[in-house]
């Protein structure tokens, strides 16, 4: 049986690949709970699997044709016990792996907040994470730290032991952001957020990438994760602090622009309300925000003079992979000024009566004076 | 007028001569050894004058067998083009350490793990399953042909058309390079403004119709034309999965046809379903799509199963233990595939309770795929095993589907998908399970057949050489990729930096290797097997012993396959037929009534691919006259009133004499 | 039949998918016009009713056919096209209407989705037109024959299909659309 020689390869295979395997070894307390998970599944699923297995070979050889020796029942097709088993036994399975899984899940919910950063060790109440905003560029990495006010590119740096929570989301297209040895993946989408909450244990540096395919530069998409301590983790702020340079919105649709392999770029200051505006697609200026579009609409849109609400875009990001779109781009242009770029009082706007006068947008001439509740006030930041 | 842009533009669209891929050298031989073949072969077929011959028995025919045959022509045919993709995808990714960017550019590997993808499943595993179910299914059940034989020839074309039109993308511009499944916004025209998502989307269009349209067909022969006596639960395993199947097909393909509609009416029309910027949500395509994806997953896999039942039943000369659960089995595998679509996108952040809810429903399908391989082993179980071929090929899937089954119950509890996802190891465990179910299974199920539909059996001994360097060369290409999944490694990876990994892809490399031995193997197989065929011709129409109503009759079984429609009375019906001592009925022949073959199917489909091939390169007016071609040719179509012809007694009385002659000299 | 019925059920099927769609996005007006400012529900539903009338009278033809009245069959199969044909030229106006007014289906989601479903179901209609026009020749010519028959049959089994979808088109879309 050469195929059976195959399998006693398998966990040999296994062993040689557990000196670098990350999945396997990982450094953050999340990932280290996924693997266990990993482990215990797979046992919990070999206790049927490797009987079968065993069994088939077993039997293929016993039953063979040559072997007259063994019974020979041609109509013997059906026992009602044996049914019984055959169903039941991966059932059993099933419920235990399904308990393990539907618990592991709540557990282990990118979303929800970290309770412990070891085994044993629970986070207190007054414990803030460290904020992280996460954005995939096409191809790079942007991460601004709100708490500290920097930001850096194809470089992160966490101290060890403390909560990390990530907000993630993406300038273009759809990708994912993993650090195998801090915790899974979690897409990242363009015009929405997702959350990911973690801890590293182990100082070191580790590789982060996009695991979700997204373009040409896509391969080169990877990050350094710097594990470090508290102290280390100040100085790496501070050095960050002290090299100066501003990200802020000009500089990001700069940046955001196509680019493979970039080597890492540091931020002293960047704008505060950056992250939103990339979630809520108006980093440029004059653009809806999502969020502003998204209460407009839940009052009903803007009726019949809302069709005029658009705008050809202006710079030109479609056309970076090759030849330049078929279709105008467009897009709805912002009713609020880059002041109030939130959009934070549009709760409060009384959306009709409706004018036909044509909407325009910032850094156009000003909105009539139907408009007035959209009017700038001065911003909290 | 070659200097007039707009004139150029209104006559050919898109299409410059920039769209050839004369820069690119590899495209440039693929293309030379492609045409040096091709006219080849039609120089061959002309001097043979064959051309008559193809047309009339065969491009026209509606005959369920020639269809059936045909599909697996096609598939064998797209398995080469596949198969080149994967290994140049093993090559550029063994080569690509240390700095080097190996010797694909992005733009090429890109479009070819996205071909591989679409080519494999649509182009491959498609054809193979649905003309095997063509072949089989009439015949297993008694009936003389599908019930819309026009219909059948009409979706073959289709299919061929998708195929065609997948092909001209490698010579004529380019193919998508977005991934098989061409997420959007990556593949809405702001990101992929090229022909290539084009391409993509119009042959699975196309193509998508043939196979709907099969899969009503289907439905419809066994819902309806089953030979008296065959209740549902007489139906053999392999018409009941086939059943199953093509229920499937008719409830998950429109939503495919639903949402590469929406995706292309964002690329043509600047609609904004898949745009966030206009309130649009890329969310609903990835849910959309695999709606129809994870029952497609199923589409491929059952008919596997149904293979594997039978195979395993007649090689153990055993009824198949546990008949009715295995026909619950695939019923509720049938209806559980359409609960667990999200379980491909756990990482996208819905909820706790809604992960675990699609993570519990996928695991709950491996109950009663355990149940059947529980059901396989013990149909071996106190039988008589005789190791031919379809049998080892059946033994081989057992033993490697459970670990891709393992591993795919793995990636169903979320938080363990959250680090294997989109990794290698999610790879392997669908090659896995693609590969050790459908692939395996369709060689199973070829092998098993061929004698059926040739009149001769295939040779074994270079049947057993395709299937060792197939099984041990899936084996080496596949586990390292598993151990690449744990080492945090990424699928669609063009460059690598950790000069560790690059072992694993060596051995990945020279498994895929071994299994293009084995794919030589079989096509040697076929060359020997023709050659021999006096030696290993089949007299009896019954060669392997054979349990269900396919082997009653010759083979390769007469036009109308059964003189007699057969009476059943049991699931095993030809078994049955055999034991009670059936005899050949000599006389009381009577006309049979058969559907006469037409040449509408191809042209239309031939429309349909210049149509999708125009709007493809926007060439407006050639789409509008092929499209109103194509509604003409329809309608023309439905004036054709005489599409049966009645083949005369004598006729019948002449076939079923010789064959009576030729069972009794075989006899002594 | 059974054939026709398991196609059905398979168009269905992307009506469903339209239906799915419209549902998610059809609240997102991109802060442009909403069902409100846009249907006109007098007109919509003088449209349902060339639609439902429409059924009404092919049964009538399935009725003559059945008593092997062909000429009456033909007239009342004339009298179904020109309901159909009117209940697409209201549609087109609605179109045409909307569109000059800017509300295109490029304009938002919502927009795009309505246009979608409710144009894919215009384009039923008209294929359903072409398809009775072709049947008329065919039964002029031919005759009531057996073949003619099941295709007078399958026709109506789709247009009744296109009738129920309407309603919920009508239902869904229009009636909830404004009520919103």
């Amino acid at each position: 049986m050469k195929l059976f020689r195959n399998f006693a390869l398998l966990p040999l295979l296994a062993l040689l690949g557990g000196c670098n395997a990350i999945v396997l070894n990982p450094a953050g307390d999340v990932a280290i709970q996924q693997r266990d998970l990993v482990i215990i599944s797979t046992v919990l699923m070999l206790f049927i699997v490797i009987p079968v297995m065993a069994l088939i070979v077993f039997f293929a050889w016993r039953y063979r044709q040559s072997n007259t020796s063994v019974p020979y029942d041609p109509d013997w097709d059906h026992s009602t016990h044996l049914e019984l088993v055959i169903w039941a036994a991966p059932l059993l399975i099933i419920i235990c792996l399904g308990a393990i899984t539907w618990m592991a899940t709540h557990l282990l919910d990118p979303f929800r907040p970290l309770g412990r950063t070891a085994p044993g060790q629970a986070v207190a109440h007054e414990v803030k994470p460290l904020k992280v905003e996460v954005v995939a560029l096409d191809w790079k990495w942007l991460f601004i730290y709100p708490d500290y006010g920097i930001a850096t590119v194809n470089q992160m740096a966490a101290p060890v032991d403390q909560p990390i929570h990530f907000r993630i989301s993406a300038s273009s297209v759809m990708n994912a952001f993993y650090v195998p040895a801090l915790a899974g993946m979690i897409y990242a989408m363009p015009g929405m957020q997702t959350q990911l909450n973690a801890v590293i244990n182990k100082p070191g540096d580790f590789k982060g990438f996009s695991a979700n395919y997204s373009g040409d530069g896509f391969s080169k998409m990877r990050f350094d994760f710097l594990a470090r301590s508290e102290a280390d983790f100040a100085k790496w702020v501070s050095d960050i602090k002290a090299t100066g340079g501003n990200l802020g919105r000009t500089e990001y649709l700069e940046l955001e622009k196509p680019s493979e392999g970039v080597a890492v770029r540091k931020y002293a200051s960047v704008d505060q309300q950056l992250f939103q505006l990339i979630v809520n697609l108006c980093v440029q200026p004059g653009k809806m925000c999502m969020h502003e579009m998204a209460a407009i609409d839940a009052k009903g849109g803007l009726g019949l003079a809302g069709v005029n609400l658009v705008q050809s875009i202006e710079y030109d990001k479609s056309a970076r992979r090759g030849s330049a779109p078929i279709l105008a781009k467009t897009y709805v242009a912002s009713v609020c000024t880059t002041d109030a770029p939130m959009g934070a009082d549009m709760m409060d706007v009384q959306v009709t009566p409706v004018s036909s006068t044509p909407l325009l947008g910032a850094g156009l001439p000003k909105p009539a004076a139907t408009f007035q509740s959209f009017a700038p006030r001065p911003s909290n930041s | 007028m070659f200097d007039n842009p707009e004139l150029m533009k209104a006559i050919f669209g898109r299409l410059t001569l920039e769209a050839l891929p004369l820069h690119e050298p590899i495209l440039v031989a693929t293309f030379a050894a492609v045409a040096i073949g091709g006219v080849a072969m039609v120089g061959a077929l002309t001097y043979f004058k064959l051309w008559g011959y193809l047309w009339k028995e065969w491009f026209t025919s509606i005959d369920h067998k020639r269809i059936g045959i045909m599909y697996v022509v096609l598939a064998l045919v797209m398995l080469l083009r596949g198969f080149a993709d994967a290994i140049m995808m093993r090559v550029q990714q063994a080569m690509a350490f240390n700095g080097s960017e190996g010797y694909l550019p992005a733009h090429h590997f890109d479009q070819i793990f996205t071909a591989h993808g679409v080519i494999m499943i649509f182009f491959v595993a498609m054809p193979l399953v649905t003309g095997l179910m063509n072949y089989v299914v009439p015949l297993q059940i008694g009936a003389r042909d599908v019930a819309f034989p026009f219909l059948n020839n009409f979706s073959f074309w289709m299919t061929a058309a998708g195929a065609a039109l997948v092909m001209a993308s490698l010579f004529i511009g380019e193919f998508a390079r977005t991934g098989w499944l061409a997420y959007p916004p990556l593949s809405n025209i702001a990101y992929s403004p090229d022909v290539g998502v084009d391409y993509y989307i119009w042959s699975l269009q196309v193509a998508g119709v043939g196979t709907l349209l099969s899969g009503v067909n289907l439905i419809a022969t066994i819902v309806k034309m089953r030979a008296p006596g065959m209740t549902l639960m007489k139906m053999p395993v392999f018409t009941w999965t086939a059943l199953c199947t093509n229920v499937l097909i008719v409830a998950a393909f429109p939503v495919l046809t639903g949402v590469l509609a929406l995706l292309s009416l964002d690329r043509y029309a600047g609609t904004n379903f898949f745009t966030s910027d206009f309130g649009g949500n890329a969310m609903m395509y990835v849910n959309l799509i695999w709606i129809w994806g994870h029952p497609e997953v199923y589409i491929l896999v059952l008919p596997a199963f149904g293979v594997f039942s039978e195979v395993t039943s007649t090689f153990s000369g055993k009824k198949l233990f546990g008949y009715t659960s295995m026909v619950y089995a695939t019923v509720v595998i049938t209806i559980l595939s359409y609960l667990v679509w999200l379980h491909h996108f756990f990482t996208m952040g819905s909820g706790a309770s809604v992960n675990s809810f699609f993570g519990i429903t996928t695991m709950i399908i491996s109950i009663p795929t355990g149940a059947k391989i529980f059901n396989w082993l013990f149909t071996m179980y106190r039988g008589r095993i005789r190791f031919e071929v379809p049998m080892m090929w059946t033994i081989a899937f057992m033993l490697t589907f459970v670990i891709g089954g393992m591993t795919g119950v793995l990636l169903a509890v979320p938080p363990a998908d959250f680090v294997l996802h989109n990794s290698l190891f999610l790879i392997a465990h669908f090659h896995n399970v693609i590969i050790g179910g459908v692939v395996f299974g369709m060689f199973a199920g070829i092998t098993y057949w061929f004698p059926k539909a040739f009149g001769f059996k295939l040779d074994p001994f270079w049947g057993k050489m395709s299937f060792w360097f197939w099984v041990i060369g899936f084996w080496f290409a596949f586990m390292p990729l598993y151990v690449l999944g744990f080492m945090g490694v990424t699928r669609r990876l063009r460059v690598f930096d950790d000069p560790s990994l690059q072992i694993w892809f060596i051995i990945a490399a020279l498994g895929a290797a071994m299994i293009a031995i084995g794919i030589a193997c079989f096509l040697i197989q076929i060359a020997v097997s023709i050659k021999n065929r006096e030696k290993l011709r089949d007299w009896t129409g019954d060669p392997w012993n054979g349990r269900t109503l396919e082997w009653s009759t010759s083979s390769p079984p007469p036009v109308y396959n059964f003189a007699f429609t057969p009476v059943i009375h049991d699931n095993d019906a030809w078994w049955d037929m055999k034991k009670r001592g059936y005899q050949r009925p000599a006389d009381g022949f009577k006309a049979i009534h058969m559907p006469s073959n037409t040449s509408a199917g191809i042209i239309l489909a031939g429309l349909s691919a210049l149509v999708a091939f125009a709007l493809i390169w926007q060439i407006w007016w050639l789409a509008i006259v092929g499209f109103l071609g194509l509604i003409g040719t329809a309608i023309g179509h439905t004036f054709n009133y005489h599409r049966s012809f009645y083949i005369p007694r004598e006729k019948v009385v002449e076939t079923e004499r010789a064959r009576t002659q030729l069972l009794q000299t075989a006899r002594a | 039949m059974l054939g026709f019925w398991l196609y059905l059920m398979s168009d269905c099927l992307v009506f469903a998918v339209l239906f799915a769609t419209y549902g998610v996005l059809g609240a997102n007006y991109a802060a442009g016009p909403s069902p409100k400012e846009l249907f006109d529900l007098p007109l919509v539903a003088l449209n349902t009713s060339m639609l439902l009338l429409s059924s009404i009278t092919y049964g009538f033809a399935v009725l003559e056919m059945q008593k092997k009245n062909q000429n009456a069959m033909l007239l009342w199969l004339v009298v179904t096209g020109l309901f159909g044909a009117a209940f697409l030229s209201i549609e087109l106006y609605e179109f045409a209407h909307m569109i000059h007014e800017g509300a295109t289906p490029q304009r938002s989601a919502f927009l795009s989705s309505f246009f979608t479903l409710v144009g894919t179901h215009g384009l039923h209609v008209t294929f359903g037109i072409i398809w009775m026009i072709t049947l008329i020749v065919q039964v002029w010519k031919f005759g009531l024959i057996e073949a003619n028959k099941r295709r007078l049959l399958c026709l109506s089994m789709f247009w009744h299909f296109l009738d129920v979808v309407w309603i919920g088109v009508f239902t869904f879309v229009y009636l909830m659309g404004v009520l919103r």
